[in-house]
């Protein structure tokens, strides 16, 4: 298979990347590339074989669900970039 | 001439404990030649206040009879991982200007033990790339420099390349450093000092900065296997803030230093030899089998028959977890913001500046390979075929006790070579990938010199949590092999 320019286009949308037209062809050229070389796993019989997700083996530890943690914005908003009192800024998002 | 800097951890640990030296004097002397070397560029940040604060603490301590067991060792932080008031960069732009306000588990463990922190070491952007040549505060050089290639700085190896300058140019006694797919080992390698990867689990990810959450392994980069051991025993335990973070006991590494290998069974796969290999690699091997068949070890011939679909696999796996890892970073919490017309507009154009372009390339494998329509026959195929390569090592090790194969496919190249075909860039980790996607533990070690007279090094790869055979295995290579050559570059 091939990715063309109008997908990698739809795939930078997704992954929020803006490419211009000459990085979308650089970028088609180069993902083409690596995904043919990722196509030898074609070779693979995998028929029955479960997906490995964790190497740990064992199931994640659970807690009581409570605040452990907390009640210092200033330290939380310390790196914003842009705050209004206590709270992040975006731009505005409703009429 | 003899000096200071010639000292290795565990000398320097019994130097400060017998008051021959004091922290403060050997803190003072690796901040000169820090400064003395920048050119290397293996710092991102010097953090020279904060390093003889911790070191007239450490002293005091020594002198007061309660001495930590790092008590005045100064070393480097690979800057994935979060300090406290610290910039912390990932080797990114879109981190701009991040100070965390909270300490790494790993970090944390470190300073509890005494250590003392030099500075931050430069690293491939978010830890992606095999030459340390993706960071935006640009390429670390290795103090190495190559017979035929007199003019050319050459790469450290990535992704811990800062790190790895460091220790093999005497800017540190010993660094961290992270492993998704080989960024410990092969620099290592490269720069001809040891480099080990934990267990998946061994040591805490909190507070380090994710890449790929269920490869990343965060392991120390040292001038010795014994150091190795030590600075892994201050990183390693068990963290309730990482919830991959094993619960169990960390043993005393350094006491499995012994020596002796007689006995063990010791595994070739013969899948490691590849068609085209440089014949100086497949030389080396052969010099590790011999040395380690002398010292009493049985060599055996095996097969893990899916070792070569663990790159690509790594390829969809790495990427697939990476793409979402980074969609943190959006402009809003934290480091960079480009404003934009509207909050996508801002999201994209925060993002198209502030990352590399290695990072998108990996965030866009990473989307597309979890996309609808391509998520089972890319990521799940993937996960898949992780099965098999874990199920090789499993199967492995039921005949044998540690497996012996070469770090890298090369000894280091010059700065710029490969970085415009992705491809061969990611084949330098074909060695070090399979035990990545397994979990289990794996050591570089410096057995020899390419012809090129650069350093070369064999990996010993483990059973789960049985890094004490790992460094045994590895301490008795280094024995025999007795690397004692020196980069012409740093202190």
């Amino acid at each position: 298979m091939s990715l063309d320019k109008g997908t990698v286009k739809r795939v930078a949308q997704l992954a929020r990347l803006r490419l211009d037209d000459e990085q979308l062809e650089k970028t088609a050229e180069e993902l083409n590339k690596i995904f043919a070389w990722i196509e030898q796993l074609d070779e693979v019989d995998v028929s029955n074989i479960e997906p490995l997700a964790s190497v740990t083996g064992h199931s994640l530890p659970e807690r009581m669900d409570e605040v452990t943690d907390g009640n210092y914005p200033d330290r939380v908003l310390s790196n914003a970039p842009d705050r209004a009192s206590n709270f992040f800024t975006v731009p505005k998002v409703v009429e | 001439m003899s000096s200071i800097l010639d000292l290795d951890l565990a000398s320097a640990r019994s130097a400060l404990q017998k008051k021959e030296v004091s922290a403060v004097e050997l803190t003072e002397t690796y901040l000169s030649v820090m400064s003395s070397n920048d050119h290397l560029n293996c710092y991102i940040t010097s953090t020279p206040e904060k390093a003889l604060d911790m070191a007239s603490k450490s002293d005091h301590r020594i002198n007061s009879g309660d001495a930590l067991p790092l008590d005045g060792i100064p070393i480097a932080i690979k800057d994935l991982f979060c300090t406290d008031g610290v910039l912390t960069t990932a080797g990114s732009h879109i981190l701009n200007g991040f100070i965390p306000t909270y300490e790494s588990s790993v970090t944390e463990n470190l300073w509890e033990n005494g250590a003392v922190m030099l500075g931050k070491c430069n690293m491939d952007e978010f830890a992606m790339g095999s030459a340390n040549t993706t960071s935006y505060f640009g390429a670390v050089e290795n103090p190495w420099r190559s017979d035929d290639r007199q003019k050319s700085p050459l790469v450290p190896g990535g992704s811990s390349g800062g790190s790895a300058s460091a220790v093999a140019s005497r800017l540190a006694l010993a660094a961290t450093g992270t492993d998704t797919g080989g960024s410990i080992r092969q620099p290592g390698s490269f720069c001809g000092i040891v480099g080990l990867k934990p267990t998946y689990g061994r040591c805490s990810r909190w507070g380090t900065i994710a890449f790929a959450s269920s490869l990343d392994q965060a392991g120390p980069l040292t001038r010795t296997v014994r150091d190795a051991a030590i600075m892994l025993k201050a990183m390693a335990g068990h963290d309730p803030k990482d919830s991959t973070s094993a619960n169990l006991q960390v043993p005393d590494f350094e006491s499995a230093l012994t020596n002796d290998v007689r006995g063990l069974r010791i595994g070739v796969p013969r899948e490691y030899l590849l068609d085209g290999m440089p014949s100086e690699i497949e030389k080396l091997l052969e010099t590790g089998i011999e040395m380690l068949r002398t010292a009493g070890a049985t060599i055996v011939d095996v097969s893990m028959p899916h070792t070569k679909f663990a790159l690509p696999t790594y390829y969809i796996i790495a990427p697939a977890e990476a793409s979402s890892n980074l969609a943190r970073y959006d402009g809003v919490r934290y480091g960079l913001r480009i404003e934009g017309d509207n909050l996508d507009d801002m999201y994209e154009k925060t993002r198209s500046v502030g990352f590399g372009a290695e990072v998108k390339r990996r965030i866009l494998i990473g989307t597309y390979v979890l996309s609808a329509g391509y998520y089972d026959a890319y990521y799940l195929k993937a996960q898949r075929v992780r099965s098999l390569i874990k199920q090789d090592f499993d199967l492995v090790f039921d005949n044998v006790d540690v497996l012996l194969t070469p770090t890298a496919p090369s000894d280091a190249f010059a700065i710029g070579e490969n970085d415009d075909d992705p491809i061969k860039m990611y084949l330098n980790d074909i060695f070090t990938v399979p035990a990545s996607l397994a979990g289990v533990p794996a050591i570089s070690v410096p057995v020899g010199l390419s012809k090129n007279k650069l350093p070369l090094g064999l990996q010993i790869i483990g059973k789960m949590f049985d890094e004490e055979l790992v460094l045994r295995v590895g301490g008795a290579l280094e024995g025999m092999a007795g690397f004692k050559s020196r980069p012409a570059g740093g202190a």
